[in-house]
């Protein structure tokens, strides 16, 4: 994150000394500070349309019943995992969540997920278990059914129809979370076979 | 008529009704799910301010034409629009920075262009990778993530892939 910071403007600076746009620059600096503002109170109502509609949903149980639909997925993909246990369903509910978009939910519900599979198999040397990584790994790829920030930012910028894009982010997202269950599979075989 | 313009107002009325056969309290419950909608913007507020400033310096320099024009002859294979590659470049690391990025992005091409909604395929289908890995492996102390970020990162790069092929089939 910091390299970032460094990078970008450094390389703007750069550039622009090149092309000669540098006034410009100096511009979007103080144009970038207001249109933040903009942005943000343009993507506000959505965001708070959406947090209030999950809040709704969880209270009538949407995560409780996400996460019973997951448990044979869950035992699928986490192997040696005590049925039922603590471990398990949290690493339900954190799905279930991620499929909800409970933005503020998923996290905490995730690190407890992987404190619990620590205590049911703690790895000695620091180094993450196989059941570690397929969960983060999940979580990294995007489960969200509703892209609520993407429409969000859609509709403040005037698209027409801000959802059109469903099925679009449907199918890369099933993609993306297949290619990311299949490599960690796979790599996790491999990594085992190196350590023997 | 597409069956997404009726997904917003439809999964809204099902909430409602639910809520309402359960007895849960919608209206309290509503508002202080949307107390946390508030808090979520104003948290990221301040990163995108920041953000915003770096993508627009980037922006205002050419330096974004001249990486979309290093980049294009690689987009072009897949049918990638090469404006959103630095969307691809800084997604994996911070979520705000997307955000600036795909702003940069609407801006410049317009709603409703296929880079515009490339852009927004990628935000909705994909999550900020690094920043993942480095919460949930130091919330359990783990330093060794063995193949975790290449798996992650093949999710990612299919993610970008799948994208140029699905954009071009649907619009």
């Amino acid at each position: 994150m910091k390299l970032i910071l460094i990078i970008l403007p450094s390389a703007a600076i750069i550039c622009g000394i090149f092309t000669g746009r540098l006034p410009e620059v100096s511009a979007a600096v103080l144009e970038g500070a207001g249109s933040a503002v903009t942005l943000a109170i343009s993507l506000c109502g959505v965001m708070c349309l959406w947090s209030g509609l999950m809040k709704v949903a969880e209270e009538c149980g949407a995560v409780k019943l996400i996460s019973s639909l997951l448990a044979p997925v869950v035992s699928l993909l986490f192997r040696g995992l005590k049925k039922g246990g603590r471990a398990v369903q949290l690493i339900s509910m954190n799905l279930s969540a991620n499929i909800l978009g409970l933005g503020n939910a998923t996290t905490p519900l995730g690190i407890q997920a992987m404190e619990a599979i620590q205590q049911e198999e703690p790895t000695d040397d620091g180094s993450a278990s196989d059941n570690m990584i397929m969960l983060t790994v999940l979580n990294t790829a995007s489960l969200q059914v509703i892209p609520a920030t993407a429409a969000a930012l859609r509709t403040a910028c005037g698209a027409e129809r801000p959802m059109d894009i469903l099925p679009c982010v449907w199918i890369v997202s099933a993609y993306s979370l297949a290619a990311a269950v299949t490599s960690a599979k796979l790599m996790s075989r491999f990594s085992r076979r190196r350590e023997r | 008529m597409q069956i997404t313009d009726f997904i917003v107002p439809l999964i809204f009325t099902a909430v409602m009704i639910c809520g309402a056969v359960r007895h849960v309290d919608v209206f309290s419950s509503f508002c202080d799910g949307a107390k946390g909608g508030l808090r979520t913007t104003a948290d990221i507020l301040p990163a995108l301010v920041l953000l915003l400033i770096s993508v627009g310096m980037l922006r205002a320099s050419g330096a974004v034409e001249l990486l979309t024009g290093l980049l294009e002859p690689l987009c072009s294979m897949v049918g990638f629009p090469p404006e959103c590659m630095q969307m691809v470049l800084l997604r994996p690391f911070s979520g705000s920075g997307a955000i600036a990025v795909y702003d940069s992005i609407a801006q410049e091409c317009g709603a409703d262009s296929l880079a515009e909604r490339t852009a927004a395929i990628l935000l909705g289908s994909s999550e900020t990778t690094f920043y993942t890995i480095a919460v949930y492996f130091s919330a359990v102390k783990i330093r060794r993530t063995r193949y975790a970020v290449p798996a992650a990162l093949t999710a990612d790069l299919t993610a970008w892939i799948v994208c140029g092929i699905v954009v071009g089939l649907f619009f």
